[in-house]
């Protein structure tokens, strides 16, 4: 049958862990023009999860794109994923996403019914994020890939950046990480079956909820933990908003069965990468594993968001939170401007 | 000698996970980028080998032994 080729023995490397590296994509985008709109609030420069239009006071639009290669053999399952992913960033800025169109690319390596597959897992995602598809893009490709450009709407002021955390927040993240660990390892057939449908489940689960309960409370910050990790999301938050962020390492979520492979050195590229991207800004205060670095280095696909919170508002959310997002946990604070941008304690 | 120049991880450290299953208490291996370098080397300690490696050109030439 044309198409019993393994979906993820045709991509180099995985779902979020394929991203250019922060450091590589700053580098190049520095000596861009830039054409200053003031319609435009957040756009380029702090390196945002998507780009936010005001259109007038009660409505700005927040447009995104995100696509990868196959993270999971499963074509239904690598649409799910793929849009999940790309829907995520709007939920990261506060916002409800309306519109998407495909991105995708395919090889001659596939069948059709893959091809449809991959789609309609993309189309089930987006109809439960209440999200209409209106089209698209696909190309021929020696890599196939898939994900969806996504605009969504947000009140102005209600856009919540990754840059706008606050002196005294708190830092609460929705989902455990270790995906890029375990994706890696599933390669190499270190992972149980079970285990890895449970990641996937993970990584299909949209961020809605954990938006619509975060924009009840006093949250300042948000961003979705995805390719760069929770240290380089956590980083571009520290530096974007000038303060410090401690995270506390015994209490970050994360899938037990990484921490071993961790020390087996099942460690994506994508993870070494992070580590030079954020390493300057990092201070190890307390006695952090090698392995949990690797955890928190690690790129995670489709993975949960990154709130900061007034303190005085975070048990209320966390409590709201865990009533549907059990694994959600606070795992840090926020203080002024100390010598490191990130303190792992 | 096993020669892992080529392969992005988790390849490589598939390929001394195989040859380990030897017990030998010597491998020498072939790599060519850091990502694997580093890997392997953590594979290794993990399975109580010290690590050596010396760089060739672009490529990294490891020594994996028992004490």
């Amino acid at each position: 049958m044309e198409n019993e080729i393994k979906l993820t023995k045709l991509a180099t490397c995985a779902g979020c862990g394929a991203k250019v590296g922060a450091g590589t994509l700053a580098q190049i985008l520095k000596d861009l023009p830039v054409l200053k709109d003031e319609r435009l609030i957040v756009g380029y420069d702090k390196s945002d999860d998507a780009s936010v239009y005001v259109i007038n006071e009660e409505l700005a639009i927040v447009q995104t794109i995100d696509f990868f290669p196959p993270i999971v053999d499963d074509p239904f399952l690598f649409g799910q994923i793929a849009a999940a992913n790309a829907l995520s960033d709007v939920y990261a800025m506060g916002g409800e996403p309306r519109l998407a169109m495909n991105v995708m690319c395919v090889t001659n390596k596939m069948g059709k019914d893959a091809i449809y597959e991959i789609l309609r897992g993309g189309y089930e995602k987006a109809y439960e994020a209440g999200t209409i598809i209106t089209g698209g893009h696909t190309i021929e490709d020696p890599e196939p890939k898939y994900g969806l450009s996504v605009t969504g709407f947000v009140r102005p002021d209600r856009v919540l950046t990754n840059s706008s955390a606050r002196e005294g927040d708190v830092l609460i993240l929705t989902k455990p990480l270790g995906i890029g660990i375990l994706t890696t390892s599933a390669k190499a057939e270190m992972v149980e079956a079970p285990l890895m449908d449970k990641i996937y489940a993970q990584m299909a689960q949209l961020n809605r909820t954990p938006r619509d309960i975060m924009v009840k409370y006093e949250v300042h910050g948000c961003t979705d933990v995805t390719g760069f990790a929770l240290l380089g999301h956590s980083c571009e938050m520290a530096r974007g908003s000038e303060l410090t962020i401690h995270i506390e390492t015994e209490k970050v979520p994360y899938h037990k069965e990484a921490y071993e492979l961790a020390e087996m050195g099942f460690i994506p590229a994508g993870a070494y990468r992070n580590r030079d991207f954020a390493e300057r800004d990092v201070l190890v205060k307390g006695d952090v594993t090698r392995a949990m670095q690797d955890i928190l280095y690690d790129p995670q696909t489709s993975g949960g968001l990154l709130m900061a919170v007034s303190e005085g508002d975070a048990q209320r959310l966390l409590s709201e939170l865990k009533s549907s997002i059990p694994c959600a946990e606070v795992i840090g604070y926020v203080t002024k401007k100390e010598d490191a941008y990130l303190v792992l304690e | 000698m096993i020669d892992a120049r080529g392969l992005s991880c988790p390849e490589p450290v598939i390929r001394i996970k195989k040859a380990m299953a030897s017990k030998e208490k010597e491998y020498e291996m072939m790599v060519d980028n850091q990502t694997a370098l580093e890997n392997v080397t953590r594979f290794a300690q993990h399975n109580g080998y010290e690590v050596e490696y010396t760089r060739e050109g672009a490529d990294y030439r490891l020594r994996l032994y028992q004490s």
